[in-house]
């Protein structure tokens, strides 16, 4: 039951740090723009309402985009589901991450092995060519965006929470509750997973900022969640061949996509500081995320 | 080295008596035989992922100009006429044999469409490791050294900064500065004539190589500052200090030395995150490399193609994780002699 308030204490603690105050004020009032942006913006984000690429002019603070879009429009509308998609696609791919990374640590052995062999197998697809893989055939669809990161992400928690998980394995509370024949299951969500949650929140945020890139860069590339409708990542695309002309249609997206994942990250390595009380976080993790972390055992 | 004590606990023997003498070899043997059943296992995955999924891969291609005449000609290029195992077995055969099939797209052999790409893009990553690496490192150093000085500080809010943001974004912000808005001095465009190597096209090749540099440069400055920091505080450089040698000699010669291991890994970790790199920054720039190959025959559906290129990127990926592995294991004295 306490474990589910050490979570939000976490955050709390977090927080009120000064790293993790203006990392939350910056990735928050991004979150808060994509998703009341919808609901303000000044005209359709799908129909030409002004020429191509005029620049900023009453009414169109932002100016039109590359078939005359209204730009300011198309920022407001263009956030949320790509938030969203980011959102379902770090809780899935952490989810599976800390299932399999404990079960890998506290099975042992034969489930270790096969698990993480299973492990380096997709971790040596970079993330973004694994979406591409997995859109080439099956065109590009939202639930496939969201489950192509997932599972880009899985590999990397695992190997994290796998390693973490060992040490707890090893305590005596563990070893207490397998005396009292405790079933294997309850013994890994009740006794190891509380001792982890530091880690899985770090990875948290961690893998929220990955989402965001690797699902902007599929929309840059253009096989992300598809036109007509408004994307940061497809904007910067579209818009890119009349940078010189209005290049706000480039610029604004661009910018939010840095703050929130500028703030993102400072949050993820405040939350890193206070609770696992390290000096590089984010670095030790991505390490070990990679599988060649000093002392990593192949 | 769990793998290595359990192989040789079930092992013979004389397997046992080798490993004990010669822990390196033995680490280096088991990690490549591990990256062969690695990248057989990820061959499975391409293939399953462009020929088995759901959604026939012929009729993917053809989109809906589909004719009952050209379905069975792509069909018959991709053998999907055939058992699974079957297809499979002859894509793979064809692969070790050097024969890596034909593009849908054009006809071409596949060797000759990505050959000259592959050579593209190393230069790249190459190029973008080496100078991210180097201005990182020293800067890393720099800041280790004079520790909580304002530059220490300002340089670690920047690295900060610039490792959150997404690829595409540093590109483009390098040409809105150099080519379109502000500077109109290099290329936004790096098109590489064909029949020249990328190095005769330095112009070209700037404003790729920054962005990937930009992009890895704050991973490495910081583990190289941690890493500094750390073999600065130990007890072997307050000797040396004690010794009267000279501050830069401390520096280079007692404390770099002793940061190596996890700069070596930093450095393979960058080149792993560079595989996948490339794609979004050859295509911002329409580099002709490895990644806007991919991107290219995504959008055409040219299975053999992305096939292909995703074999090449992931044993890239293995060769680099293996090749990290070894060599920081060799910079580490205390694991090498431990085995």
């Amino acid at each position: 039951m306490s474990a589910r308030w050490e979570w939000l204490a976490l955050l709390g603690r977090a927080a009120r740090t000064q790293r993790g105050a203006v990392g939350l004020a910056l990735a928050g009032s991004v979150v808060l723009l994509a998703i009341i942006g919808p609901f303000v913006a000044p005209h359709s984000p799908t129909l030409s309402v002004t020429g191509t690429f005029v620049p900023p002019a009453p009414g169109y603070p932002l100016g039109g985009d590359t078939i005359g879009r209204d730009v300011l429009s198309r920022v407001l509308a263009g956030g949320w589901l790509l938030l969203a998609v980011a959102a379902g696609a770090t809780v899935l791919g952490v989810g599976a991450g800390v299932v399999v990374g404990i079960s890998a640590a506290y099975l042992g052995r034969v489930s270790d092995g096969l698990l993480m062999r299973i492990v380096d197998v997709l971790l040596a697809f970079p993330p973004l060519v694994f979406a591409l893989l997995l859109l080439s055939v099956l065109g590009s669809h939202v639930w496939l965006i969201l489950i192509a990161v997932a599972v880009s992400h899985a590999p990397q928690v695992a190997r994290v929470v796998r390693a973490t998980a060992l040490e707890v394995c090893e305590r005596d509370f563990v070893r207490a509750a397998e005396l009292l024949a405790m079933p294997k299951r309850r013994v890994m969500a009740g006794e190891v997973l509380p001792n982890l949650i530091s880690v899985v929140m770090v990875e948290l945020g961690l893998r929220f900022t990955y989402s965001i890139l690797i699902i902007a860069g599929l929309s840059f590339l253009s096989f992300g969640i598809q036109p007509p409708a408004a994307n940061w990542g497809l904007m910067i695309n579209e818009n890119r061949i009349g940078l010189a002309a209005n290049p706000w249609g480039v610029v604004a997206p661009i910018i939010l996509i840095a703050i929130l994942t500028i703030g993102l990250n400072t949050f993820t390595d405040a939350i890193a500081r206070t609770s696992l009380g390290v000096e590089r976080p984010t670095e030790q993790f991505e390490l070990a995320a990679a599988g060649i972390a000093a002392g990593a055992t192949p | 080295m769990s793998v290595v004590t359990a192989a040789a606990g079930r092992g013979s023997y004389r397997f046992r008596r080798l490993a004990r003498a010669h822990p390196v070899l033995c680490h280096v043997a088991v990690r490549v035989a591990l990256g062969i059943v690695t990248l057989w296992l990820v061959s499975v995955v391409i293939f399953a992922a462009t020929q088995v999924l759901p959604g026939n891969a012929a009729y993917a291609v053809l989109g809906r100009s589909v004719t009952p005449q050209r379905l069975h000609a792509v069909e018959r290029l991709l053998n999907l006429n055939r058992p699974l195992v079957s297809q499979y077995g002859s894509w793979i055969g064809g692969v070790l044999h050097g024969n890596f099939g034909t593009s849908l797209a054009n006809g071409e052999s596949v060797s000759a469409l990505i050959g000259s790409r592959i050579v593209n893009s190393a230069v790249l990553v190459v190029a973008a490791g080496v100078i991210g690496t180097l201005i990182a490192g020293v800067l890393g150093m720099l800041a280790a050294a004079r520790r909580d000085s304002s530059f220490d500080h300002g340089a670690s809010v920047i690295a900060l900064g610039i490792a959150a943001l997404p690829e595409f974004a540093v590109a483009i912000a390098l040409v809105i500065l150099f080519s379109v808005l502000v500077l109109h001095v290099l290329p936004a465009v790096s098109a590489i004539p064909a029949g020249t190597e990328p190095w005769q096209n330095i112009n070209e090749l700037i404003l790729p190589v920054a962005t990937l540099a930009i992009v890895i440069a704050p991973y490495i400055f910081r583990i190289v500052r941690g890493a500094m920091i750390e073999a600065l505080e130990s007890d072997y450089v307050e000797m040396a200090q004690l010794k009267g040698l000279s501050r830069r000699r401390v520096l280079l010669l007692h404390a770099f030395p002793n940061a190596l291991p996890p700069v070596v890994q930093v450095i393979g970790l960058n080149l792993l995150y560079l595989a996948g790199g490339i794609v979004v920054v050859e295509y911002v720039f329409d580099y002709p490399g490895m990644g806007a190959a991919l991107v290219d025959a995504v959008s055409n559906r040219d299975i053999p193609v992305i096939q292909f290129t995703v074999l090449v990127l992931t044993a890239f990926y293995v060769f680099v994780n293996i090749t990290t592995d070894i060599i920081s294991l060799l910079a580490s004295p205390r694991r090498r002699v431990a085995g």
